[in-house]
């Protein structure tokens, strides 16, 4: 199996406090691969230093078999990664259109295959009725839902969804999971996900991280049975 | 109407309408209107950095004097024609403005804000010191003989408002032409949400340079035609009041608007015009004026006038 990302040894402290430490994480490509854990157990740590957010204290990370742990987070970006913040992140103050176009815009050229990329992302996620609406304006679930539009719309190798179904309606969670997997036909995905029907459903390998390491992994039905996890995280009710 | 037609429209006319004022303006509002075109050209080069990029710099009069010098320098002690002294000064712009946004960009917010201020300090200061050179606070005046570009006296009214009505119209297009690009949207982009844009894949340092150049040198250009319009050179448009202005004008006309600063840059210079001839105390007059606008139209009158009627106003 060939490797899309791969890290060894990564490594954060904060002002001494030890945020991730050690971790070696390999994800195969087209693989949806879920990250849980219980709060403060450094998945959105991980994931920024994945993307360049923030840069690693130590360790290396491999993408598509090149070492980018120098790389600052647009060439990664560029290279083929995409990220969707875990705060919604949108440019409010611009229309929802405009949103996905900026992200659209690196790979097409011309302002009407622009166009048609951005409608057929929003048609996607089901924000097509509604392109010229200030972005601040979208409910939360829709500006989850745009964001995950601005991800999709740049074709990514990676897409990196950091809890993406934060604050969703039951519905509204149900086509998520649909979305998921439809993505998964042209893109490896990571998952930062609390909702565990979400990564049963959708997952196809699961990474439990607690107190910035890797405490198992295995297949959703694997980690659902594992003690220490069960222990640490799922709760034993 | 599409919107861009719309935008066609309102920017055509109003150069129809500067074009056309030329011929009926009598001769103390034509001369101000000259003046006013190139103080508006200076403010639509600020508001490319602060008003579409949020990049908030006190120390334009650094590019403004960086035009200006380069054109005044390269007539008076060079004894170049009007045409390539004025190419001088907008390299001069270039250069000084690619070399402050290497350096100050490294900062951000009210540390931007501080570098830019001493930076352009700095280049008031050196204008003293080389006061062999630049004669300093005195100045020095550009010779109607040294005024005549291409056979066209520009010390004469009516070449000096066609030559200033074509630098406002060459900028207002660039910076209209400049926002509907892939390039001005990023810039949006940045100010908006600087690290979102940064995890679209898009490189902001660059893009802020960039800014910051275009925003220089479209400054030094009106710095330069300043001084050879109105043939003269001197110190305080180094000084921190010619920082100032720029942002004042762009405020009160509308940040991140392309009319705004034509706007602003017009209503402040008839508000210090005409209350100065009411009252010796003219700027307790524009100061009032200035609260009671930033209270009631904090965004600016074209600003307003976006978020109110025209939302497709660029």
């Amino acid at each position: 199996m060939t490797m899309l990302l791969s890290t060894r040894g990564m490594t954060r402290y904060f002002a001494g406090l030890r945020a991730v430490h050690g971790v070696d994480f390999d994800l195969p490509e087209g693989q949806i691969r879920a990250l849980i854990g219980p709060n403060g157990a450094g998945k959105t740590t991980f994931v920024s230093m994945l993307c360049g957010r923030i840069p690693p204290s130590e360790g290396m990370i491999s993408f598509g078999g090149r070492d980018i742990s120098r790389l600052p987070a647009h060439k990664r970006i560029n290279l083929g990664m995409a990220y969707t913040f875990q705060i919604t992140s949108v440019f409010a103050r611009l229309s929802v259109a405009e949103n996905v176009a900026l992200a659209a815009r690196r790979k097409v050229q011309g302002a009407d295959a622009v166009a048609r990329a951005v409608q057929g992302a929003l048609d996607k996620v089901g924000l097509g009725d509604r392109p010229d609406q200030n972005a601040g304006d979208l409910s939360y679930g829709h500006q989850r839902l745009l964001e995950i539009a601005m991800g999709l719309v740049q074709e990514p190798r990676l897409l990196i969804l950091d809890e993406p179904t934060q604050g969703l309606a039951d519905s509204e969670i149900d086509a998520f999971k649909a979305l998921i997997r439809d993505l998964s036909k042209s893109a490896t995905i990571l998952l930062i996900e609390h909702n565990m029907s979400v990564v049963m459903e959708t997952a196809d390998f699961v990474t439990v991280l607690n107190f910035g390491e890797i405490l198992a992994e295995g297949t959703p039905q694997e980690i659902h049975a594992d003690a220490a996890v069960q222990a640490a995280y799922l709760g034993t009710g | 109407m599409s919107a861009t037609q719309k935008m066609i429209a309102l920017h055509g006319g109003l150069l129809g309408l500067l074009f056309v004022l030329q011929f009926l303006l009598p001769a103390y509002h034509h001369g101000n209107l000259a003046r006013v075109m190139v103080l508006a050209s200076y403010a639509i080069g600020y508001n490319i950095m602060f008003g579409y990029t949020g990049l908030l710099s006190l120390g334009h009069a650094l590019f403004f004097a960086a035009g200006m010098y380069g054109m005044g320098l390269a007539v008076n002690l060079g004894g170049v024609a009007p045409a390539p002294a004025l190419i001088a000064g907008v390299l001069a712009g270039v250069v000084v403005s690619a070399a402050l946004g290497l350096l100050a960009l490294r900062t951000a917010g009210v540390a931007f804000m501080i570098v830019t201020l001493m930076f352009a300090q700095a280049g008031y200061l050196a204008v003293l010191y080389f006061g062999a050179y630049t004669r300093g606070d005195e100045g020095f005046v550009i010779q109607q003989a040294q005024r005549i570009m291409w056979g066209i006296d520009l010390s004469d009214p009516a070449n000096r408002y066609f030559a200033a009505y074509a630098l406002f119209a060459i900028c207002l297009l660039l910076s209209l032409w400049v926002v509907q690009r892939p390039f001005g949207r990023v810039l949006v982009a940045i100010r908006e949400n600087e690290e979102r844009a940064r995890m679209l894949g898009y490189d902001v340092f660059r893009h802020k340079l960039g800014a910051v150049v275009l925003s220089g040198t479209i400054s030094a250009a009106a710095g330069a035609a300043y001084g050879l319009l109105f043939g003269y050179v001197g110190a305080s448009f180094a000084s921190v009041q010619y920082s100032i202005f720029p942002l004042l004008w762009v405020l009160l006309g509308g940040a991140g608007t392309v009319l705004g600063p034509f706007i602003g840059t017009l209503f402040m210079f008839y508000l210090i015009d005409l209350s100065s001839g009411l009252t010796s105390a003219y700027m307790l007059i524009a100061g009032v004026a200035l609260v009671v606008l930033t209270l009631f139209a904090p965004q600016g009158l074209a600003g307003e006038l976006r978020s109110r009627i025209w939302r497709w106003l660029p």
